[in-house]
């Protein structure tokens, strides 16, 4: 197949846009940067795409809350496009405010029975906004972004980024469904209770990222964007980390699935 | 119409974290102990909206029913005002006055209308219920926790309201100002109450103007004069006469910056010949040098002072949106690519039982600034990658807050020229009553009045207004849809439409400009601070596109007059002339400023140590890491993204946990190259008060290691002057001054460091009248910052300050000398006396070039240099960042001390000293990197965790590396 094409939505305030369009590119994709007014004018443009990219930022300054009101467009302006789009096959990822616009449409996790969402990204338990690198874990085979991913090391930056589930029956039917595909983890030895600031957030089962029912639309509160280069690390300047970068790959995967 | 109230609390089950934050806050400030609180925040809606659509917007909207609970009801209804639990007894809300910005009603009322139908208002507002109170805990709660008065309304009890009050359109009236008849004492009146705040000879210089005109002013052509020649426009009194006189010179300026601070960049540049890399310095917004090829970087730091000490959270917020504006107003218009930011505040320990009135207490004071930075600079997705904060119980009345900002600009686009009938257009945010009188306001000295008479300088930022501008602009400006651009700034249109006509004349409509709500004057909408607007020069042929390209993005641009080219400045409202003002009188007619200037030094004293001195020196060491100019700032850093943009390469936290303090910051704002930029700063009050022309000189050489200490090319570091200083109509406080802007001259000179772009604040004092009714002042200790911005080839060869491994040599290179004086140790120890640091810049030159070589040849593992508590805290700060302990001798260490004494070899703060780590195998290598400079082998990184000193056979030092760290990290861990 041809290089596949990456659409990244620009609205006011979305600020990650040129990184993560440079790591699609770097992983072998073409990125265009679109404003959602363009969308929104004429939803037909995803048609030309392969993956559909929410990057980080503060869409509308977080008002409301983060995500709400891009989430908001999304349900009232886009929903038959962009399901269509997810049934052709395609690719949806959400960075940071990404995921927050994608856990309010109801197209990452499943509305309940009232059309509300279920589960939401909330305020930092440190109700701060809080940038620092974290570890992570996969779970599960399902997300197409996390394949052969075992464990990342990445940066978050985000004051809303706690996961919350309405209730446990909620969170015990994801999991077994295999969306709570990345989690917050500990790392040092003899070690393996996780707690602030390992998990930044306080998220409910160290959740940093889900997917949906077919693992192809993926969000996550960490950046993969800000790791794609040896010295992106904290710490490289010690010799640590990798040559690529743990997000690439994430990255690289998206376009292997068109490949 | 009905007005809405939608209450949300947190749902059952979920904290309330603002009310855990209020009641800590409240006994921090020892307002209430264990206070009774919940909180909800909501909004106001004004609509033709039934119960059914209002409930829907609730929940599909406004509330996140996972987490939060909603009350709905119109305004008065019972149900509102029903505490959620029986224990509270009063109800307060806390809403924007009327006319300030509230952005999140902005963005809300445009969700509203995509459900369908339009709502006319939204409000925001918080809701407070508080329980066993009395009245004047309630009114001290309110005051000091809960509200600002310069930008909130209090309503106790439930909101009646039925209505939300907007501006109300006004009859135009032409207002002029009787000023040709005025004696003096009437003038200084006038300047006084209309917070001109201008001197009587330049009152007396525009009455003389219009005396020949034949006529008296309109109230807009007197303000226009007064923003033109205010000090924060014109820096009149540094670009003015001046007489200087200190105890071995006399010298008559002209113009004292362009003497000293420019003209040694004129002799840097002239020197350099073919090889200057300054591009434009000292006349655009910011200074721009050479990057590559292809960019060049420019760099602009601001202070916001007034305003921040007035409403913290605001007053920093657009301090740093309007630095921002800045590069995106420098040439064509620059790319944001990361942001500096120190600050001056009084401890946060202060008792708040002894704050002069009018003061907020300090640590709301920081809270508010952090917060205000964090959340604009987040917002606009720039780095805040660089910092400081410095305490001094001098700024309670006038805390400091410097913005910064580093720009990329496409080397073509570095320069911009208006043309002649070119269409004045305005673009970005609104224009409202806000920030009316900043500009002069910021001439005048605060007072505990200042608050309610100027509480309309402040003004609340919208981020992502700015970030919708500069999206676009850049697009125009790669279009070539204009042909010069400026920030709207201090001043408002005043300033920018004034800058940009000087040399053509400009004709201004003012019923163009777009407005937030009705009832502004012809004159509030000209000098109006509102935030986040730029004015560019448009051909008339390229208006259609630029026009058509803001929209697109739902940025608003309009057409507000054109540069006609009649040398005049004309001013209309629907067709009325209510201005017109020869732009010569107005740039070149201000009657110069002379000042005199006297410094006499002060007396040195000697600091005698004795053998007690030395007796506790592991507890000397947690001392001074715990005090709070050299603890942890990690609390403030985490709060900025430092990260965005994805060109992050020495973060400012670094080390083995990610927490150690970095000396400078670097990151790469072309992400395909491998070129980096490197923002560092130095500054030191506490020196000043020993000597000015030492402190300035100290601050450059800090600004200068901590960036050749990451890796920065010392021959490519440009540097930036920021002067706060009291009030300098006093000879001896413009002396200090004069004295620190001589020590910059000499020693840009000697280092071959360009300053490119300052700015000043004076007149940073505070008045109040004590308990007994005497007038008090406290004025701040003069305070220079200086911001680097260097550059590396090749960001892998960037090094970090924080130990690596066990064997590695460590050297210690420069030259300790007996400079006590303004010292940590002494702080902690509350002496005074010493000799202050001085700066020998043929030693700096020496020592910068060879740290740089050592660095580019790949010998230096680890590199940190030496400031606040000298050799003993740079050697806790690298082993505890590290994780790993060192084994040191003070013994071969190059001194210049009479009798060596381990006081002053561990803590004396000499300038231009690093300590570098270097593997064994490396040794050679880095000695001959640094032939000529004074170094010692020192002794090794160990493969334990302490910290151990030695003198000859006496052990000086043994400190578990975590009881440092612990020490540097607690105080400021809030």
């Amino acid at each position: 197949m041809a290089q596949p094409k990456a659409l990244l939505v620009r609205s006011p305030g979305t600020n990650c846009d040129l990184e993560t369009a440079h790591a699609f590119e770097l992983a072998g994709a073409s990125a265009d940067r679109v404003h959602l007014n363009r969308i929104l004018e004429n939803p037909a443009i995803l048609d030309d795409y392969q993956i559909l990219a929410l990057s980080g930022g503060f869409s509308y300054g977080d008002d409301i809350s983060a995500g709400r009101i891009v989430g908001s467009f999304f349900r009232h302006h886009l929903m038959d496009a962009v399901k269509k789009f997810h049934d052709d096959g395609k690719l949806i990822l959400g960075i940071c405010n990404g995921f927050q616009i994608l856990i309010k449409t109801g197209l990452l996790l499943a509305d309940d029975e009232r059309g509300l969402p279920s589960s939401t990204l909330a305020w930092n338990d440190c109700q701060m906004f809080q940038d620092r690198w974290v570890n992570l874990k996969t779970a599960g085979e399902k997300c197409v972004f996390l394949q052969g991913i075992e464990q990342m090391y990445l940066p978050v930056a985000h004051a809303e980024g706690r996961f919350v589930a309405r209730d446990e029956a909620t969170l015990d039917a994801l999991e077994d469904a295999g969306q709570l595909c990345l989690a917050y983890c500990c790392n040092r030895e003899g070690e393996d209770t996780v707690t602030f600031p390992d998990n930044p957030n306080g998220a409910q089962r160290h959740v940093a990222g889900v997917c949906d029912a077919t693992g192809r639309i993926f969000g996550l509160m960490p950046h993969p964007e800000r790791y794609i280069d040896p010295t992106h690390h904290p710490r490289w300047t010690r010799g640590e980390g990798s040559d690529t970068g743990d997000g690439l790959k994430l990255f690289q995967n998206a376009v292997a699935f068109f490949g | 119409m009905t007005l809405w109230e939608v209450d949300i609390y947190p749902a059952s089950g979920h904290v309330d974290r603002l009310a855990a934050a209020i009641v800590a806050d409240a006994e921090d400030l020892q307002i209430a102990t264990h206070l009774e609180i919940a909180t909800a925040h909501g909004f106001l809606v004004q609509a033709d909206f039934d119960a059914q659509h209002i409930q829907l917007l609730a929940d599909q909207l406004l509330v996140d029913n996972v987490v939060e609970q909603s009350v709905v009801a119109p305004t008065g209804d019972p149900l509102l005002a029903k505490p959620p639990v029986n224990i509270y007894d009063r109800l307060i809300y806390v809403m924007p006055k009327p006319g300030v910005m509230d952005p999140v009603a902005q963005s809300t009322q445009a969700a509203i209308a995509d459900f369908g139908k339009p709502a006319e208002a939204v409000r925001t507002f918080r809701k407070f219920w508080v329980g066993g109170l009395d009245d004047a805990q309630t009114e001290r709660l309110v005051t000091k926790l809960l509200a600002n008065d310069s930008i909130e309304q209090v309503i106790q009890g439930p909101i009646q309201l039925e209505r939300l009050s907007f501006g109300t359109s006004q009859p135009f009236e032409l207002k002029t100002v009787g000023i040709r008849a005025l004696d003096d004492a009437g003038l200084e009146r006038l300047s006084k109450d209309g917070q001109l705040y201008l001197t009587l000879v330049e009152m007396q210089t525009i009455q003389k103007y219009f005396q020949e005109l034949g006529r008296d002013p309109t109230d807009i052509e007197l303000e226009t004069v007064a923003q033109t020649w205010s000090e924060h426009c014109s820096h009149k009194t540094l670009a003015g006469k001046i007489a200087y006189k200190d105890d071995k010179q006399e010298l008559r300026f002209d113009n004292m910056l362009k003497e000293t601070i420019f003209a040694a960049t004129q002799q840097i540049r002239k020197t350099l010949g073919e090889e200057d890399w300054c591009v434009s310095v000292f006349k655009d917004n910011a200074g721009i040098v050479k990057f590559n090829d292809e960019y060049n970087i420019c760099f602009k730091v601001e202070t916001h002072n007034h305003p921040s000490a007035l409403e913290p959270y605001g007053g920093a917020n657009t301090g740093i949106g309007g630095v921002i504006r800045d590069p995106m107003g420098t040439g064509m218009g620059a790319k944001p690519v990361c942001n500096t930011d120190i600050f001056c505040f009084a401890s946060p320990e202060t008792d708040p039982a002894s704050l002069p009135q009018g003061v907020l207490h300090p640590r709301r004071v920081m809270k508010g600034v952090v917060s205000g930075v964090r959340d604009y600079g987040n917002r606009m997705g720039i780095p805040t990658v660089n910092g400081a904060v410095y305490f001094d119980d001098r700024y309670l009345g006038n805390p400091l807050v410097y913005c910064g900002n580093v720009g990329l600009i496409p080397v073509d686009k570095s320069f911009k020229e208006v043309q002649p009938n070119d269409l004045i257009v305005a673009v970005g945010g609104r224009t409202g009553r806000d920030g009316i009188h900043g500009a002069t306001f910021s001439s005048a000295e605060l007072t505990s009045e200042s608050e309610s008479l100027s509480g309309g300088a402040v003004q609340i930022g919208n981020a992502i207004t700015e970030k919708m501008v500069l999206d676009v602009l850049l697009e125009a400006r790669d279009r070539n849809l204009y042909s010069a651009v400026t920030d709207c700034g201090a001043g408002g249109f005043s300033s920018a439409v004034g800058e940009m006509g000087e040399e053509i004349g400009a004709e201004v409509w003012l019923e163009k400009a777009p407005l937030k709500y009705e009832g502004l004057s012809y004159t509030e909408i000209w000098i109006s601070e509102a935030q986040e607007r730029m004015v560019l020069a448009v051909p008339e042929e390229k208006w259609p596109e630029l026009e058509a390209l803001f929209a697109s993005e739902g940025s608003e641009a309009v057409v507000l007059g054109k540069f006609v080219p009649t040398g005049n400045l004309k001013l209309t409202y629907n067709g009325n002339q209510v201005g017109e003002i020869d732009m010569k009188f107005l740039h070149d007619g201000r009657p110069p400023v002379v000042r005199d200037a006297v410094y006499m030094p002060p007396a040195v004293e000697k600091l005698e140590l004795g053998a007690e001195d030395a007796a506790s020196l592991g507890n000397d060491l947690r001392k001074i890491l715990s005090s709070l100019n050299v603890a942890s700032k990690e609390w403030i850093i985490r709060q900025y993204d430092h990260e965005v943009q994805g060109g992050s390469v020495i973060k400012p936290l670094v080390g083995i946990q990610n927490d150690g303090p970095s000396d400078a910051a670097v990151v790469r704002p072309v992400l395909n190259s491998r070129k980096g930029v490197v923002l560092s700063c130095g500054m030191n009050p506490h020196f000043g008060d020993f000597d000015p022309y030492d402190m300035a000189a100290s601050a450059i050489d800090e600004a200068l290691r901590n960036c050749v200490a990451v890796g920065a090319d010392p021959s490519r570091i440009a540097i930036l002057d920021n002067f706060c200083w009291g009030y300098t109509d006093r000879p001896e406080t413009l002396g200090s001054l004069v004295r620190a802007a001589l020590a910059c001259r000499d020693l840009a000179v000697a280092l071959g460091t360009p300053f490119i772009s300052g700015k000043d604040s004076l007149n940073n004092e505070f008045s109040y009248f004590d308990e007994n009714g005497d007038k008090k002042t406290i004025s701040i200790p003069p305070t220079l910052l200086i911001s680097a911005m260097g550059q590396v080839d090749n960001v892998s060869n960037c090094v970090t300050m924080d130990l690596k491994s066990p064997g590695n040599r460590l050297y210690l290179v420069g030259l300790t000398k007996d400079e006590m004086g303004g010292s940590h140790w002494s702080l902690v120890h509350d002496k005074n006396g010493g000799q202050v640091p001085q700066v020998d810049t043929d030693l700096s030159r020496k020592v910068f070039t060879g740290i740089h070589e050592a660095i580019q040849t790949g010998t230096v593992r680890a590199c940190h240099d030496l400031s606040e508590g000298g050799l003993a805290v740079a050697l806790a700060e690298m082993a505890f960042a590290g994780g790993i302990g060192a084994n040191v001798s003070l013994d071969n260490i190059p001194h210049q001390l009479e009798t060596p004494c381990v006081v002053k070899l561990l803590f004396s703060e000499s300038n231009t000293r690093f300590v570098c780590e270097v593997p064994e195998d490396a040794a050679d290598k880095f000695e001959a990197a640094l032939a000529g400079a004074p170094l010692a082998h020192i002794g090794h990184v160990a493969d334990h965790k302490e910290l151990v000193v030695l003198h000859g056979e006496t052990k000086l030092l043994d400190e578990p590396i975590e009881l440092l760290k612990q020490a540097w990290q607690a105080p400021l861990n809030w």
